[in-house]
């Protein structure tokens, strides 16, 4: 099952937790892999840990130029263009709206909804004209319950959600599928760096009493990927221990 | 060589799977020979692919039926 042999991934934000969770799983089925991020070395250690079959271009998504260079990119260092697009970047700036900045509004939006976007546009061609393809983007589950400090990284994510659903719809005659996956909380270097008592606060509200993994989203990504979810387009599996049932 | 129009007109009858003698120069790809919006996109990416040229959004938009898009490979050809 899950067979993803001959099937060429693109994983935008590899060097994060999630975003390389998601590039093992792929590639464990297969895939052959190009991870993109801003860190190079650490890119270029996620690749020799994963070995073969595995491709990494350096690409600021937050730089619309090189947004729309990666796929062109991607496809010239493994030599076929992307079959599964990974919206996973992303970056919060948090802070009250009464406090937030023009730039911490802008930042958010640029990287975790219009590189999306960009890079979808880019790819969309070939995945019709071939009749299949793949774009599963990470959500999060403050794009659906909101957050207070969040106003921006909320709007992006639900964003992600409303764009999914209108090109699911577009190009779903044509063996493409845009689906999303949104994360509850993960145990990343980010949620561990929380204090404790407010993780047991945190853990309180998740009746699964505990914090996911980054495995536990790249299971579902995985899922959407294959060719079993062929029927499955527009939408969103949310991956929090039922900390929020929607 | 078969000229330009009947290539375009090959292409239309091989995409949209509709009989020869409806896709006429005037035929308008949506309203007449039952394309969605996606099929035109389409349509463009296999003439782009049949003529190895470039056809830009702006001037794709303007491609509604045969002649347009006749007329248009014609330009940059000539």
């Amino acid at each position: 099952m899950f067979d993803l042999s001959d099937k060429i991934a693109l994983v935008t934000g590899a060097t994060g937790g999630i975003g390389f969770a998601i590039a093992e799983n792929l590639h464990r089925q297969g895939a052959h892999v190009v991870l993109s991020g801003t860190r190079q070395i650490v890119l270029e250690e996620k690749a020799a840990a994963l070995g073969n079959r595995v491709s990494i271009v350096f690409c600021n998504l937050g730089d619309s130029d090189a947004v729309d260079g990666l796929p062109k990119a991607a496809e010239a260092t493994v030599g076929a263009p992307v079959d599964i697009l990974i919206n996973n970047a992303g970056i919060t700036r948090d802070q009250m709206l009464i406090r937030m900045k023009d730039e911490d509004w802008d930042q958010v939006i640029a990287i975790n909804l219009t590189s999306g976007f960009r890079l979808s546009r880019n790819l969309i061609r070939s995945m019709i004209r071939k009749r299949w393809g793949r774009i599963i983007s990470i959500s999060s589950i403050v794009g659906a319950t909101g957050n207070p400090g969040q106003a921006n990284y909320a709007a992006a994510k639900a964003g992600v959600v409303g764009f999914s659903k209108a090109l699911a719809a577009e190009v779903a005659s044509r063996g493409v599928t845009v689906n999303v996956v949104a994360p509850g909380l993960i145990a990343t270097a980010m949620t561990d760096a929380l204090p404790y008592e407010q993780k047991e606060k945190l853990l309180e509200s998740i009746p699964a009493g505990r914090l996911g993994t980054t495995d536990d989203i790249a299971a579902s990504v995985l899922y959407l990927a294959s060719e079993e979810a062929g029927y499955v387009t527009g939408a969103t599996i949310h991956v929090n221990g039922g900390m929020a049932m929607l | 060589m078969i000229d330009v129009s009947e290539r375009v007109k090959k292409i239309v009858v091989e995409h949209l799977g509709v009989d020869e003698t409806k896709v006429t120069e005037d035929a308008s790809f949506i309203d007449d020979l039952g394309a969605d919006s996606l099929d035109t996109v389409e349509l463009v990416m296999a003439f782009e692919e049949e003529f190895s040229c470039e056809i830009p959004d702006d001037a794709a938009e303007k491609i509604l039926n045969v002649k347009d898009a006749i007329d248009f490979i014609k330009s940059q050809e000539g």
